[in-house]
């Protein structure tokens, strides 16, 4: 059993657990995920930047991490470079590991990276008082706390996270027909994997890059998911607006889908606990065919915020929150769950492929 | 709801499953109840096929009309022919009802009366049933199955040998593990193999060797919509090789990656729409632990035991859905029923681990070979629920209430501290596996190699490790800290073995634990792993949890322990006992609280009770539920798990209501009852407990012999017999594995030959019995009251003896204050000095297995009066009234599963199931329930093969009356011969020893004979039992039993079987339901 260490919430309570990370003081928001499945992928999303996460399925670790292999210029197993989670907390961790492609323990993982983790925490309880009071700002220490007077909490939120996660600089993945700028907010690798798949170049650039100063041809944009609050990013959505204006074909995925209501003058606001797991359901509700999406978000999108040449296209069944808009002229469509997945299950995967497809006809018409 | 009714249904037939049988247990009765709920809510009229008497489905309160029919095409067809309904469900009553509906669907039944089949249409049924089309099906879509090639010559595995990937199994012809086969992992392996095969089989089929690879499941659902969902998934613990069935199951999986997880869901979604599937269904995968291939195994496109698992292991009610998806309705349009607030369309996500443990009862079969595989042999399960694989694993093998403590159930303390290690045990499938390997991790054995051995996922094997681990820092520790102890009991250690370790009683561990606040809290089932609350109390405990989830305590609450897992000698009759006894609680404005750890059950559906605990049916763990709610408890409907609990729950100050605990001891306990019945003058087969063998055999001859032997301490499945002489109990007694001592004494008591047996079964308030059943069964003693087939009213006995027994059972129900259900069992003597001569076998001061029968028989529900009874409210005496119909009940014995048992009715129960049917006569019930339990009627063939002059004397009428309805007769030699001695023609057929053909068995597998009768000489047979000899009578048996042909053991039974034959034909039976024998009236309810 490792060192003891702690995770103390804003509103006082104070959880008590065994390390298994780094240990080392941290400051994030306290989340939870239902995810059953893909630990590798998840603390890899981008999107928790910032966040500690707290995963309720009770047993993490079980098969290990794969090895940092590559594969068209692309990890193979991970959603970034690095773990994005700024803390880990679950019920047990299995340490012995087995599978196949296990190359090291997730505690040595994280020990490398510099997570501090925590175990043997009752994440139910937990998960419960996240959902009843919603997120919260926590710390995670390994100092034992004798009162809590002398901690402050941070709101991450308040800062543009995106910045720290983005591509510093343009990278160009394959050699295909339809040139697609790729807004790298805090992207997830499978969405590059995917658009390769389907005669594409894609052009990677920072959340902030310009497209009209800069001198990039491109024949669609995708903005793609990434942590915080898209408010934090009026750059973003300047461009966007005047990719919009130009009727340049769009696709946004989570963050990508508030930037891009943001830029057709619509509004977001934050959920109280967000969505964060592989099991929310969704009806695409000009068909009525429902999906089982993977999710990772805290804000979402005012419908009645938004322009009426823009409809709603998908929606959370468990709550009726938007999950996706599209724009009743232009290929300008977005959603707020994950269809690329990883983790999660790929009943949206078409998604891309539709882009694709979308994309290529508009220019063919214009 | 319900925008989307594809047409109104008014009218829908539900097909049942029958008896309760290995592979089809109580998981259909269920499904098919929830299909009825699901159904009745929306205001659908729903008939149900089922001659299942002792399912909750067939109460009056889930479904419009019962028919206790045969679920056959036959019964079928002329059910739907009077009830003219507009739609069928093939779905819920297993394989039997499925195989019944493909058969009235390929004979053009449903065309013919215009009857929809709801649901996956028959089409695709088809796909997944016809192994050629199912292939076709799947590599159609490009996904694989395992590979697999039929050679007729060595030309053909030459072609095969340079394609395919080695390891390959060859199979001669196409039975499963037949002769021949073998693996090959070489080329030139295979050559060899193929050769000796094709030599004795014309073809022989080369498969890919799936060897070790893991097995799992995805249960499917799909509305017509094309909106799919995955609700779970499944590991096995088991490799590939042993059957889902026998297999420790997983939920959800534990070594997947979300690749792997994700692309057999992908696959199963695809597969799915293209069969199509409406409503439910199952798949089965094989996985390459060393590279992530799959195969596809399976696809069973109904529900299944794996989908009553999946709906308990997450909540989600798989049956119930699947019924409303039939009808038409849509998945977004279904609430969620946990959280009544989102939708159907959402897959569980699980914050728990589930894990179902199979159940086998091999020690009462004789002469089986307890090794597993790929057949299913086990009689029914248990599940348990906790925070980790540990907690989990080591309360669900408690559940099997096999006196386990949990995975280390070898005594391995005392070897410990002797040291000097033992030799490792075998890790080969059996019952015995799991405890195996945490004995030989215990003494050092290497994870890997048992992963190597077994083929077991290494992650499975370290859990086993790291309890070991506990378990010997245990040994190594002289006192316990709050810590350690907390560790302990998260890892699912039982105060028990724990106080075992330290040297302290149960009770001690319990209050230290208790001291430091050491307790497990309550854990609610939500399917959204708390994302959103949950509306209902489907709950488990665990020690991985700071607080409740919910509120405990509550006024006005009652809780009622069920049966535990399902086995030989108690099963689904328990559960409707249990429900009942909910329902009526409920009724009276009771909060009933359920607990119960098997999930083929209907009381493990959380809407059933208030509360529902999944757990262990423990002393410990009752006590920390009684702790919590601190209520009173029902503990005489769910058999003898919460009826021996008794006690000892009362020792520790838990309330029972109904008849008081010393009572219930004094019932119990042997020498108590027996001085009771003397005080009484109540007559019982003499008896003793012996404590040597010198005083086994005297006690023996002084009483005279026959004598009926009961050890206490059973090695290698030898449990009762009956010893003819004292040369048989003598060779009994010296029989290694037999032990008598003062710590295991012998009972022996006088055997009455002939004597009619008697199941009394009532309901008393404040000792004064309230309503009751005299039930009598056909065959006479020496054949255990499970196994027998009973008849109410009772056929052959007079008004004094009759009154005889009401007084008796009056005076016993006086003495011992009875207040609630009560059974007790006679013996009749017709040869005794005084008539009628009545005796007393043994009292049971809680329900008994007769009690859902003598309940649907009499329309009278016993449980509801004995419930209110025992929550103190006062009920009126019913007066008996003698029935003008006949309700026989007979067992269903699973000898066909169980390769090697000796199908001969004995004292010890084999029988796994139930079905019981009216008639207007004795011989119209009788002759429907056997039909019930899947045996056609007999073709004019007949076999007698019996031993000794009296079988024979004894059966001369029968076979002359058979002869008389036209039957042609074959017998073994001497039977032949005196059959035509007395006038009747019969052939003769040679026995198996006397090596010449066509012998006895020849006749019977080319299903040249309807009918077996065979009756071994009494005395013959105990010996024969004893030295497991494969005698005449033993291949006989065996061979009507795989044939499906009807066989009779019993002179009596025979002799019923062939009246009815002289009275009916099929085609004279009557087509009536329940109602209208019984009537409809209010005293059921």
């Amino acid at each position: 059993m490792g060192k003891k260490g702690y995770l103390i919430l804003e509103n006082g309570q104070i959880f008590e657990g065994d390390s298994l990370g780094s240990e080392r003081y941290i400051e994030g928001e306290a989340v939870f995920s239902t995810g059953m499945t893909g630990y590798p992928e998840s603390f890899t999303d981008p999107s928790y930047y910032g966040q500690i996460l707290t995963m309720t399925y009770p047993l993490i670790g079980n098969y290990g991490v794969p090895a940092r292999r590559k594969k068209l210029q692309l990890l193979a197993h991970f959603e970034s470079e690095k773990i994005q989670i700024r803390g880990l907390v679950m019920s047990s961790y299995v340490q012995n590991a087995s599978h196949w492609q296990s190359s090291e323990s997730l505690s040595s993982w994280l020990k490398k990276e510099n997570i501090p983790a925590l175990s043997g925490i009752d994440t139910r309880t937990l998960t419960k008082i996240l959902r009843e009071k919603g997120v919260m700002n926590a710390i995670m220490t390994f100092e034992k706390p004798r009162n809590l007077s002398g901690f402050t909490f941070y709101d991450i939120n308040r800062d543009n996270l995106v910045s720290y996660v983005s591509t510093k600089e343009k990278t160009v993945y394959g050699n295909g027909k339809l040139k697609i700028l790729f807004y790298d907010c805090g992207l997830k690798l499978n969405q590059i994997r995917i658009f390769l798949r389907y005669d594409t170049t894609i052009i990677r650039v920072p959340w902030n890059f310009d497209p009209l100063k800069e001198e990039t041809d491109f024949d669609a944009v995708f903005v793609s998911n990434g942590p915080g609050d898209a408010r934090t990013m009026p750059e973003t959505i300047r461009s966007l607006k005047e990719i919009l204006k130009r009727k340049i074909p769009t696709f946004g995925i989570c963050l990508g889908q508030q930037l891009l209501a943001l830029a057709a003058g619509g509004d977001i606001y934050k959920l109280k606990y967000g969505h964060r797991g592989q099991n929310q359901p969704v009806k695409d509700i000009v068909s009525g065919k429902c999906y089982i999406t993977s999710h990772n978000h805290g804000y979402s999108v005012v419908e009645r915020s938004l322009p009426s040449d823009w409809n709603i296209w998908f929606i959370n069944l468990n709550d009726n929150t938007n999950e996706g808009i599209r724009h009743e002229k232009f290929p300008f469509f977005a959603v707020q769950f994950h269809p690329e997945a990883n983790p999660g299950p790929t009943d949206t995967e078409w998604l891309f492929h539709y882009f694709v497809n979308e994309a290529k006809r508009w220019l063919k018409i214009t | 709801m319900a925008k989307n009714y594809i047409k109104k249904y008014k009218k829908v037939i539900v097909l049942g499953s029958g008896a309760l049988k290995i592979g089809e247990a109580g998981e259909f009765d269920y499904s098919g109840s929830q299909a009825a709920k699901a159904l009745r809510e929306e205001g659908i009229k729903t008939i149900l096929i089922n001659p299942n008497i002792a399912t909750i489905q067939t109460s009056s309160s889930l479904v419009d009309q019962i028919y206790f029919l045969p679920v056959t095409p036959y019964f079928v067809e002329k059910v739907i022919a009077n009830e003219k309904p507009d739609g069928i469900l093939l779905g819920f009553g297993g394989q039997t009802a499925l195989n019944c509906g493909l058969d009235l669907h390929k004979r053009g039944v449903f065309k013919k009366y215009n009857v929809s089949v709801l649901g996956t249409p028959v089409s695709a049924v088809d796909k997944t049933e016809d192994r050629l089309k199912f292939r076709k099906t799947i590599e159609s879509l490009g996904f694989k199955v395992p590979v697999s090639r039929l050679c007729r010559t060595m030309k053909d595995v030459e072609k095969v040998r340079s394609t395919c990937q080695f390891p390959v199994i060859v199979r001669a012809g196409y039975s499963l593990g037949g002769l021949g086969s073998g693996v090959a992992r070489r080329r030139e392996e295979l050559t060899k193999i193929a050769k000796s095969a094709l030599s004795q089989a014309p073809q022989i089929l080369v498969e890919e060797y799936l060897e070790h690879w893991k097995e799992i499941e995805y249960e499917v659902v799909r509305d017509r919509y094309n909106n799919t969902i995955t609700v779970c998934n499944m590991e096995n613990f088991d490799p590939m090789g042993i059957h889902t069935g026998e297999s420790i199951v997983v939920a959800p999986s534990q070594t997947l990656t979300n690749e792997e997880y994700h692309r057999l869901r992908e696959i199963a979604i695809k597969i799915v729409s293209e069969l199509p599937i409406v409503g439910e269904c199952n798949i089965q995968y094989a996985l390459s632990p060393d590279n992530g291939d799959y195969r596809i195994i399976e696809v069973n496109a109904r529900l299944s035991r794996s989908s009553a698992l999946a709906s308990k292991a997450t909540g989600y009610p798989l049956a119930y859905i699947a019924a409303k998806l039939a009808v038409g309705f849509n998945l977004s349009e279904i609430q969620n029923q946990v959280t009544k607030a989102t939708r159907a369309f959402f897959e569980p996500a699980l914050d728990y681990v589930v894990v179902k443990i199979p159940r086998w009862d091999f020690l009462k079969f004789k002469d089986m070979n307890e090794t597993i595989g790929s057949e299913m042999q086990s009689v029914g399960e248990v599940m348990a629920i906790g925070r980790t694989f540990e907690e989990a694993i080591q309360k669900g093998i408690r559940s099997l209430d096999l006196e386990y403590e949990g995975v280390i159930s070898d005594d391995l303390s005392q070897e410990f501290v002797t040291s000097g290690k033992p030799p490792l045990k075998d890790l080969r499938p059996t019952p015995a596996r799991i405890y195996n390997i945490a004995f030989n991790l215990f003494y050092g054995q290497k994870a890997e190699e048992i992963t190597k051995a077994t083929g077991i996922d290494r992650w499975f094997i370290e859990r086993i490790a790291s309890i070991v681990s506990l378990y010997k820092k245990m040994l190594s520790t002289k006192a316990l800290t709050p810590l350690f102890l907390r560790e302990l009991k998260q890892s699912g250690f039982s105060d028990k073995q724990i106080g075992k370790v330290f040297g302290k009683r149960p009770r001690d561990v319990r209050k230290v634990r208790k001291d430091w606040e050491i307790v497990p809290h309550v854990c609610q089932i939500d399917t959204l792993a708390g994302e959103f609350p949950a509306k209902t109390n489907y709950l488990y405990l665990s020690y991985h949890r700071i607080r409740d989830d919910i509120e405990t305590g509550e006024r006005n609450q009652v809780a009622i322990i069920g049966g535990g897992p399902y086995q030989i000698g108690s099963s689904v009759e328990f559960d409707w006992c249990a429900v009942n006894s909910v329902l009526t609680a409920k009724k009276l404005g009771f909060s009933p609280i359920m607990i119960n750890s098997n999930p083929e059950t209907v009381s493990t559906d959380y809407d059933i009770s208030n509360k529902l605990y999944f757990e262990e049916l423990t002393l410990e763990r009752i006590l920390d539920i009684a702790d919590k709610e601190k209520c009173p408890f029902i503990v005489s409907v769910g058999g003898q798990i919460p009826n021996t609990l008794a006690p000892k729950l009362a020792g520790s100050g838990v309330k029972l209501l109904g008849t008081k605990p010393e009572s219930i001891d004094n019932a119990e306990d042997r020498e108590k009852f027996s001085a009771l019945l003397d005080r009484l003058g109540i007559d019982q087969p003499q008896w003793k407990r012996l404590t040597t063998k010198a005083d086994a055999l005297t006690f023996s001859e002084r009483i005279g012999y026959p004598v009926l032997v009961r050890p206490s301490y059973v090695l290698s499945g030898k449990a009762m017999m009956v010893a003819y002489s004292q040369k048989q109990l003598t060779e009994y007694l010296n029989q290694a594995s037999t032990e008598v001592n003062p710590e295991y004494p012998i009972v022996i008591s006088k055997f009455i030959r002939g004597a009619k047996e008697i199941d009394f079964d009532a309901v008393s308030q404040n000792g004064e019995i309230v309503v009751s059943a005299i039930s009598e069964h056909v065959e006479h003693s020496g054949v255990h009251s499970g196994d027998a087939s009973l008849v109410l009213p009772t056929f052959s006995l007079g008004s004094a003896s009759l009154e005889s027994i009401q007084e008796i059972s009056q005076k016993i129900a006086r003495h011992l204050k009875i207040h609630g259900p009560f059974n007790i069992q006679y013996l009749l003597s017709e040869n005794g000095e005084r008539l009628p001569h009545v005796l007393v076998i043994e009292a049971n001061l809680r329900a008994s297995r007769s009690f859902p029968f003598v309940s649907k028989v009499f329309h009278i529900n016993f449980i509801t009066m004995a419930t209110k009874i025992m929550l103190g409210k006062t009920v009126e005496a019913i007066p008996y009234i003698r029935p003008k119909y006949f309700g026989v009940k007979v067992p269903h014995f699973s000898f066909t599963r169980l390769r090697q048992a000796d199908p001969v009715l004995r004292v010890e129960m084999a029988s796994t199931g139930e079905v019981a049917c009216f008639g207007d006569t004795l011989y119209e019930a009788y002759l429907k329930a056997l039909l019930s339990t899947g045996i056609p009627m007999p073709q004019k063939r007949a076999l007698f093969s019996l031993g000794g002059e009296e079988g024979k004397n004894r059966l001369l009428p029968v076979a002359r009356k058979l002869y008389q309805l036209g039957f042609k007769l074959y017998g073994t030699e001497n039977t032949s011969r005196f059959f035509q001695a007395n006038g009747i023609a019969c052939t003769f057929v040679y026995k198996v020893h006397e090596k010449k053909r066509p012998n006895v068995v020849d006749i019977i597998k080319t299903k040249k004979v309807g009918m077996v009768i065979n009756l071994s000489d009494r005395s013959d047979l105990a010996i024969q039992e004893l030295k497991r000899q494969e005698t005449d009578g033993y291949l006989i048996r065996r061979a009507t039993v795989d044939t499906n042909t009807p066989l009779f053991t019993k002179a009596t039974i025979a002799s019923l079987f062939v009246s009815a034959l002289e009275r009916y034909r099929l085609e004279t039976l009557s087509i009536k339901s329940w109602s209208d024998y019984v009537g409809k009236g209010e005293r059921y309810e």
